[in-house]
């Protein structure tokens, strides 16, 4: 109740000296004054997705996938279905980059998400204000990311593909089909990462907005499933075309549709559909308070 | 130097900060003080640039925080929030910091080592303790060794010797010219390191005003007297050109007059007395008065006297 108070050191500001070329007052740092740009920050993102456990997680559980389960389809075909009837044998990567379409989902919104969950977003956004340079740089260094590693593992599946099927009436496949399974899918798996992340910037909570991801994936399909009525065949039917498994598919040239987005199309929609996205969630963080 | 004017920040109808127009100068600590509420980490998160506000403006040595190029060397902030990523060693923690600000990554040792974590810097964030959290941010925020620092409730959670440790640091920190701004809730806390003190309560600005102003306007010393024929004692009192006020548990207080002046007043008029004693209302209790008041102002304007600070305090609890 009666604590006296302690003595007090003077209050008035001692005269510091300027600093040179600065009207402020103050201390003057001997570190090197860099002006900043992207590429601090991308070095930044790229240390912070390579030092989270997740990150080895997610990747390690999609090559564990796509290889594991085109291994399993290679074997499966290869021991049952001697004739391949013409088929590319690539074909046979899809089940295995579906699946593993989940993890780059996952690793895609954790990139922002998670930042907001553990309140490291503040710490981030103090070190660089420029709130589209964070998530330019964060969108880069993941689409990399999940780019190589899908292409890496697109390919070495497509190999191993042609070399277990070889002599089963499959067809050798041609160098575009060659760029469409591997460089395409990888693109197009890359995009959706890139999609998820701008999804999880938007909605800021890691299991909320890998739901919306993975039901986007998976509704249309379901939905149009049980669209039996007649009058609503041709929303089934888009729903069944765009959906993005189908998308995928494309890819590998075996389309559940004849009709729809064929060749390169998924690429520019899914292309479309991440810009757009991405153009959202920069609005919202320049107008949105961390 | 941060310079706040008219910064306002509402929230649909609630008003977090009102109004603000101040501004933290070099050289010296500044403490920045309220009840829990008040707008503090909202006035702080402003200044950064996490908050947009409602109106008015904030600057950095003149510049707005999203344009400093490499803030990290201009402001160094440890925020309420410890903004970690649980999984992230601290190592790992403040290069990517660094790298951000261009800042080269010796730096990320010399602050582990000037905050004390050298022997952790490899271990994930998640298994620290309130301490060690505490220690990490203050790193991040010296990690550009920059001119001005702010601190939002440094010493929370902190044990006596982290407490000391951090009241160091931040004179050091002044000594050297650097701008220093630090928030608490503890007026005690405050008078130990702060050379001014800017105070508000519900976002409004009640006080900036030197610490030892402070200290000399607002510590009521007063002396303490009980006795049992306290009517008495109270005409002696009167008549002696003293004003005597109720304590409220049987005891007079004295204001303007020393201990020994009533003793030999009573002794005099030969009263008995059971207690003299010299008293003074701690900073603490006139801060909950300053920022009481301010409550009291909004809830029912004009309601009497006011009541003992300690009182009042609790009554704008349960009232509010």
């Amino acid at each position: 109740m009666s604590t006296p108070p302690p003595p007090m050191p003077q209050s008035a500001a001692p005269d510091w000296q300027a600093a040179p070329n600065s009207p402020y007052p103050g201390y003057t740092s001997p570190i090197p004054v860099v002006r900043t740009h992207l590429g601090h920050a991308l070095t930044s993102e790229w240390t912070k997705i390579k030092s989270v456990r997740s990150t080895m997680w997610t990747l390690g559980v999609f090559v564990l996938l796509v290889v594991g389960i085109g291994l399993l389809t290679g074997a499966v075909v290869a021991s049952s279905d001697p004739d391949l009837g013409g088929e590319s044998p690539l074909s046979l990567g899809f089940f295995g980059l579906l699946l593993g379409a989940m993890c780059i989902i996952t690793l895609g919104v954790l990139t922002t998400a998670s930042e907001y969950g553990t309140g490291m977003i503040r710490t981030t956004m103090v070190a660089c204000p420029s709130r589209g340079r964070v998530l330019a740089a964060k969108a880069l260094v993941f689409f990399l990311i999940a780019f190589v590693v899908t292409l890496v593992c697109a390919t070495l599946i497509g190999f191993l593909h042609v070399a277990m099927l070889e002599g089963y009436n499959a067809k050798d496949p041609s160098g575009e089909e060659w760029l469409k399974g591997t460089v395409g899918v990888s693109l197009y798996l890359a995009l959706l990462g890139t999609l998820s992340l701008a999804i999880g910037s938007v909605v800021r909570h890691s299991a909320g907005a890998i739901t919306i991801m993975i039901g986007a994936v998976l509704a249309p399909l379901v939905i149009a499933l049980f669209m039996f009525s007649s009058s609503l065949q041709d929303v089934q039917q888009a729903l069944f075309e765009y959906s993005i498994p189908n998308q995928m598919s494309i890819f590998y040239a075996n389309s559940l549709t004849e009709s729809g987005p064929s060749g390169w199309d998924p690429l520019w929609i899914m292309l479309v559909v991440t810009g757009a996205a991405l153009g959202g969630a920069f609005a919202l963080l320049e107008k949105r308070d961390v | 130097m941060i310079e706040l004017e008219g910064l306002t920040k509402r929230y649909g109808e609630k008003v977090a900060v009102n109004n603000l127009t101040f501004t933290v100068r070099p050289g010296i600590v500044t403490g920045f003080l309220g009840p829990n509420g008040a707008g503090k980490s909202t006035t702080m998160r402003m200044i950064l640039g996490l908050d947009h506000p409602t109106a008015g403006d904030v600057r950095i040595d003149g510049t707005h925080y999203h344009r400093l190029k490499n803030p990290l060397t201009y402001i160094g902030a440890l925020l309420e929030a410890k903004g970690v990523h649980p999984g992230r060693s601290a190592y790992n923690h403040l290069l990517c910091l660094a790298q951000s600000n261009g800042i080269p990554p010796r730096r990320v040792h010399e602050v582990l080592d000037a905050v004390g974590l050298t022997a952790v810097a490899r271990k994930k964030a998640k298994g620290f303790s309130l301490g060690m959290g505490q220690r990490l941010g203050i790193a991040a925020a010296l990690l550009g060794d920059p001119r001005i620092l702010m601190f939002d409730e440094p010493v929370n959670g902190l044990d006596p010797e982290g407490i000391h440790w951090i009241r160091t640091l931040m004179k050091s920190l002044a000594a050297q010219g650097r701008t220093v701004f630090v928030s608490s809730h503890l007026m005690s806390e405050m008078a130990l390191t702060a050379d001014h003190l800017v105070v508000i309560g519900q976002g409004r600005l009640l006080a900036d005003t030197s610490m030892a102003d402070f200290i000399e306007r607002n510590s009521r010393s007063y002396v303490r007297v009980r006795s049992p024929q306290r009517e008495r004692l109270l005409d002696v009192l009167h008549g002696g050109g003293m004003t005597a006020a109720e304590s409220g548990d049987g005891a007079l207080e004295v204001d303007g007059s020393t201990a020994e002046a009533i003793g030999e007043l009573a002794a005099r008029h030969q009263l008995t007395l059971h207690e003299l004693s010299p008293q003074q209302a701690s900073l603490e209790e006139a801060f909950m008065q300053l920022t009481a008041e301010s409550v009291e102002y909004h809830a029912h304007t004009g309601a009497g006297t006011p009541a003992p600070p300690q009182q009042q305090w609790g009554a704008s609890w349960t009232k509010g």
